[in-house]
């Protein structure tokens, strides 16, 4: 939940005595968090990923390094032409160099756009939709955190697996929702699966007890939720109340982040599965920056948003350094050329085609049993690798890659 | 045995679904029908009101410890006033002006009150816990009815046709009834009109709030449930025609069983079939099912 | 909204010679100010975006002001030409001309079919009437295939225009953009200005004295109504190109309030009223976009007070400071 403090344009001057570079624009590399700080994504990512913004410049070490660096942050309210206002004035008017995160699909195209047109760089960890590194791919974007075809293919495979065989979807109908269960249904009929039905149901319901009743008949082991947000809250919440898990079907979330999990509670959540790319009880180095975060986040601990946003931050400051130069194009290039290190995701690469490589992990859940306490509440089922996480790179029809 | 392609079972299980939709429609638009039965505006705040009981369902819990029995009381009391006390500070000084400024202006304080509740609790939501005797649930052969679900219909229905009786079959509905038709007589009989304007819109916004509350524990809390539902709440009042008790509430358990109906056959348009039938309403009879010509 | 509240109180006692005279002073002054802005410093992103909006209040302006019915429904006119604009542009490789006038077209339509079923009723069954066909309309966008659902129609080609003038760079872009907002501003000042406005008035003021005078109100609402619809979806059609995108937000029916308030605070029935009130509010969301559900909050504010105290609104006090109609 945004502060009043927070909302306002955050300005984080981190060094001060720098003399200016002449390689960096007005001798400050400046970095816009633009993201929603108030809506329905405001917890996945809002002020959250300022704060990850702002850790990854100090950990970088930017004032030792004579290296100005700015944060600012914007809600962009989820309106597509809010956001691209909002970026064509902070690249034309307040020398942003780079603008990071940026939520909710329709936005982050539009502001994938916007930035190659003025050459400047554009991180993604918000947004979900694939074609950020297939047919909108760009030599100015990253995606860094997750797609939909990731989480698409790592739930789907990786339940078919392990036995879960026969699906039935619920799908929010738009074209979001179509693409998550395009990916899904695809996956799950490669690796032997069956899908014995399915409903679309309109964007937004609050109401799913007749869709989770055509659900619940068709006998499937797998109800398979393409939708995200409030959407998908409810429809578990209301699959609890009939009595859905209980019968032996499972839920299988496609787009489900752990503050959702939070909000729902683990009562309600239990034996949800989902895939995620970062969960802050990994190991050692993940706990103690999730509990720096946490201790500046009102004890929220970080949604892979977050973490994706620290992560792609860090790796840009790194590429600014070595090629001592801010201008966008030529970062992004760097930073595809650059392997990339971190203590939250390890090792990775960034590829042509924009997209940022690392393994995925499927989740289930905790019962309340199983849980020590608040935000205890996944347990690994499965890593996937990095090189199956994410598309293939001549299947997203990226123009960027030559084939 | 099946109807068109769908079994018979499955077509009475998504009926019953249809019409617990129905009870949040019927208790939500039976408020708006009161309201503008005698003050004549759109309550453009209802839908933020019915968001508000569900938020004084959830600070009753966790504040003070109150569960969901007591909420169901407290909700419209304090949901109840604070119309009251908009009406008494804002509306009443709109009355002598054209019918349309009292919609602008509640939809200007459902804009304020949920921008105060975004604001300070964000949109994903708070959850609620069902009361311990309602969980669980009957096995009713085609179907699993939860406890709650049923209670949901019975409740509603209580309260729907209460209403009815009290407007319709008593000395103070017709008072209330007569102030509708021609409010200076009312007052010279030595009723105090303004402040039975008061109480109506009191009561109106409190059903909101009830509603409110027997929506917090199937759905989220969140600050916008109400701006979804309001919308589509407004089309079954004008099919039901504008200020009609009963038309309102026949209509709200009606439509919730069209719309349940249409999940099934053509779910993609389950968002869109009330907004249809009011468009064919309207072709036939302007004012409504059962309302009566302007 | 019958008399209460509009702006030209002052219109019997000051000959028509000179309403016309000071009127058009301020149109020389308002597009003056537009044509300056962009070089005080004001960013011209932003000017075209309030331009649009402006347009669009103009346009919703027609119908509350002038015909005396409020309409809660008119983003789906917007909504529906940028979709309509974005798409011919993009896919069928329309030139930004032809596009935006396709995009007018199907808001012309789309008001003809939703003027002729609404325009039966009034009051609140009227603005409860409109506000359900652009939701029908809004679900519409979400669910079709060619508006991209959540997504919307994205990259948009600005294209050049009449395949001379290079739309890409952002100051031709603002020439054309004012340019059609003048147009579409002139041609409703016109309207208002002609023998049809003066029945629209008439009706609003006694329908069934205009109809005794052999007068179809019927007949005059629709064709106020589908004028409206279209220079809204002009607008609409324009803002497309301008961002080159159309979304999901210009027929969701918060923007019907938004342009409901535009109209409100600058005053309803004035002729430049609109246009302030529309500047105010897009100002207003630019400078509180970082404050998040603020805006929410300040937006309801103004509607309040403005309902409660200041139901001329700025220019129709203004109006009757001067005591000219403006």
């Amino acid at each position: 939940m945004p502060t009043l403090v927070i909302a306002f344009v955050t300005v984080a001057t981190l060094a001060l005595a720098a003399p200016a570079r002449a390689q960096i624009s007005d001798g400050v590399v400046k970095i816009g968090v633009l993201n929603d700080q108030s809506g329905p994504y405001a917890d996945i990512t809002g002020p959250g990923s300022v704060t990850a913004a702002r850790m990854a410049v100090e950990d970088f070490g930017a004032a030792k390094k004579n290296l100005k660096v700015e944060v600012i942050a914007a809600d962009h309210q989820n309106k597509p032409d809010v956001g691209s206002s909002i970026a064509r004035q902070w690249f034309d008017a307040e020398k942003v160099d780079v603008i990071v995160d940026v939520p909710t699909s329709s936005v982050a195209l539009a502001i994938n756009q916007v930035t190659r047109d003025k050459g400047k760089a554009f991180l993604v960890s918000g947004a979900a939709a694939s074609d950020l590194t297939g047919k909108a791919c760009s030599p100015n974007t990253i995606h860094w955190t997750y797609d939909t075809w990731a989480l698409a293919h790592g739930t789907g495979s990786a339940i078919v697996k392990t036995g879960g065989d026969t699906w039935f979807f619920l799908t929010a109908d738009y074209a979001f929702g179509h693409a998550l269960e395009r990916d899904t249904e695809q996956v799950v009929l490669k690796a032997g699966g069956k899908v014995l039905g399915k409903v679309r149901h309109p964007f937004p319901t609050s109401d799913f007890s007749s869709f989770l009743l055509q659900a619940q008949a068709s006998k499937a082991k797998i109800i398979g939720l393409a939708n995200a947000g409030a959407d998908t809250i409810n429809a578990i919440k209301q699959a609890s109340e009939f009595g859905i898990v209980r019968g032996g079907q499972n839920l299988a979330g496609l787009l489900v982040f752990i503050s959702d999990v939070h909000a729902l509670g683990l009562e309600k959540a239990q034996g949800l599965i989902l895939t995620e790319a970062f969960y802050w009880d990994q190991n050692d180095a993940t706990r103690s920056w999730a509990k720096k975060f946490a201790e500046r986040q009102r004890n929220a601990m970080p949604t892979m948003v977050q973490a994706g946003v620290y992560s792609a931050v860090l790796h840009y400051l790194k590429a600014v350094e070595q090629l001592k130069s801010d201008d966008g194009t030529k970062v992004i290039a760097k930073m595809k050329e650059m392997p990339t290190d971190d203590s939250l995701f390890g090792k990775g690469t960034v590829r042509a085609d924009g997209r940022k490589i690392h393994p995925m992990y499927l989740y289930e859940v905790k019962k309340p049993s199983e849980s020590k306490g608040p935000w205890d509440y996944y347990k690994l089922r499965a890593t996937i690798p990095a090189d199956q996480a994410f598309r293939p790179l001549n299947e997203g029809e990226c123009p960027l890659v030559k084939k | 045995m099946t109807v068109f392609g769908i079994p018979t079972q499955a077509l009475f299980g998504q009926l019953l679904i249809g019409l617990i939709n129905g009870a949040f429609y019927a208790l939500l638009s039976l408020g708006l029908s009161v309201i503008f039965g005698l003050l004549n505006i759109i309550n453009f705040s209802h839908g933020a009101q019915y968001m508000m009981g569900a938020f004084v369902a959830y600070f009753a819990l966790q504040w003070a410890g109150l569960g969901y029995w007591w909420s169901l009381l407290l909700a419209p009391i304090v949901v109840g006033l604070i119309g009251m006390t908009i009406e008494r500070t804002m509306l009443k000084r709109l009355y002598h002006l054209d019918h349309l400024y009292g919609l602008l202006l509640t939809f200007g304080c459902a804009l304020v009150i949920e921008g105060v509740f975004r604001h300070e609790f964000g949109s994903s939501g708070l959850p609620y816990t069902m009361p311990a005797a309602l969980t669980g649930g009957y096995n009713l052969g085609f179907m699993f009815l939860p406890t709650y679900r049923a209670w949901v219909i019975v409740f509603s229905l209580v309260v729907c046709l209460g209403t009815w009786y009290v407007i319709e079959q008593t000395k103070l509905g017709s008072y209330l009834r007569a102030a509708t038709e021609n409010p200076a007589l009312v007052q010279a009989f030595g009723i105090n009109v303004p402040r039975m304007i008061t109480l109506t819109y009191g009561f109106g916004v409190a059903l909101a709030a009830l509603a409110g509350v027997l929506a917090a524990p199937i759905y989220q809390v969140n600050p916008l449930m109400g701006s979804n539902i309001i919308i589509v709440v407004f089309a079954i009042v004008v099919i039901g025609g504008m200020g009609s008790i009963m038309g309102s509430i026949v209509t709200g358990f009606g439509l919730g069983m069209i719309e349940g109906l249409t999940k099934v056959f053509y779910p993609e348009a389950s968002n869109t079939v009330i907004f249809v039938i009011m468009a064919l309403v309207l072709l036939v009879r302007p004012t409504g099912l059962f309302g009566r010509a302007s | 909204m019958a008399g209460a509240a509009t702006g030209y109180v002052a219109t019997a006692e000051v000959p028509a010679a000179q309403v016309l005279r000071h009127q058009a002073i301020g149109f020389v002054v308002m597009a003056g100010f537009f044509a300056a802005a962009p070089f005080f410093g004001v960013y011209p992103v932003f000017l075209m975006k309030a331009l649009c909006f402006a347009l669009f209040a103009c346009a919703f302006n027609l119908l509350i002001g002038y015909v005396g019915l409020l309409s809660f429904g008119h983003a789906a006119f917007l909504g529906s030409s940028g979709y309509a604009a974005a798409h011919a542009a993009k896919i069928w490789g329309f030139a930004p001309e032809a596009a935006i006038l396709f995009g007018t077209m199907v808001a012309c339509a789309l008001g003809i079919v939703i003027g002729a079923l609404a325009i039966r009723s009034r009051g609140i069954y009227f603005a409860n009437i409109t506000l359900a066909f652009a939701q029908m309309v809004y679900f519409f966008s979400v669910q079709a295939k060619f508006t991209g659902g959540e997504d919307g129609i994205q990259s948009v080609p600005r294209g050049t225009l009449f395949g001379v003038l290079d739309l890409r760079q952002t100051m031709p872009m603002y020439w054309v953009v004012l340019a059609i907002f003048l147009l579409g501003f002139v041609v409703l000042y016109r309207v208002i200005h002609s023998p049809f406005g003066q029945v629209l008035k008439a009706i609003r003021e006694n329908e069934p004295r205009a109809m005794s005078l052999g007068y179809a109100p019927e007949h005059y609402k629709l064709i106020a109504f589908v004028l409206s619809a279209t220079l809204s979806g002009l607008a609409g059609g324009t803002k497309a190109i301008v961002f080159q995108l159309a979304s999901l937000t210009d027929v969701y029916w918060t923007t019907s309030g938004e342009v409901v308030l535009m109209a409100l605070l600058g005053g309803i029935g004035t002729v430049f009223g609109p246009v302030v009130g529309a500047l105010v509010i897009i100002t207003l969301e630019h400078f509180l976009a970082q404050l998040g559900a603020w805006l929410t909050i300040v937006q309801g504010i103004i509607f309040v007070i403005c309902v409660l105290t200041f139901r001329r609104g700025i220019v129709g006090e203004l109006a009757r400071i001067i005591r000219k109609p403006l």
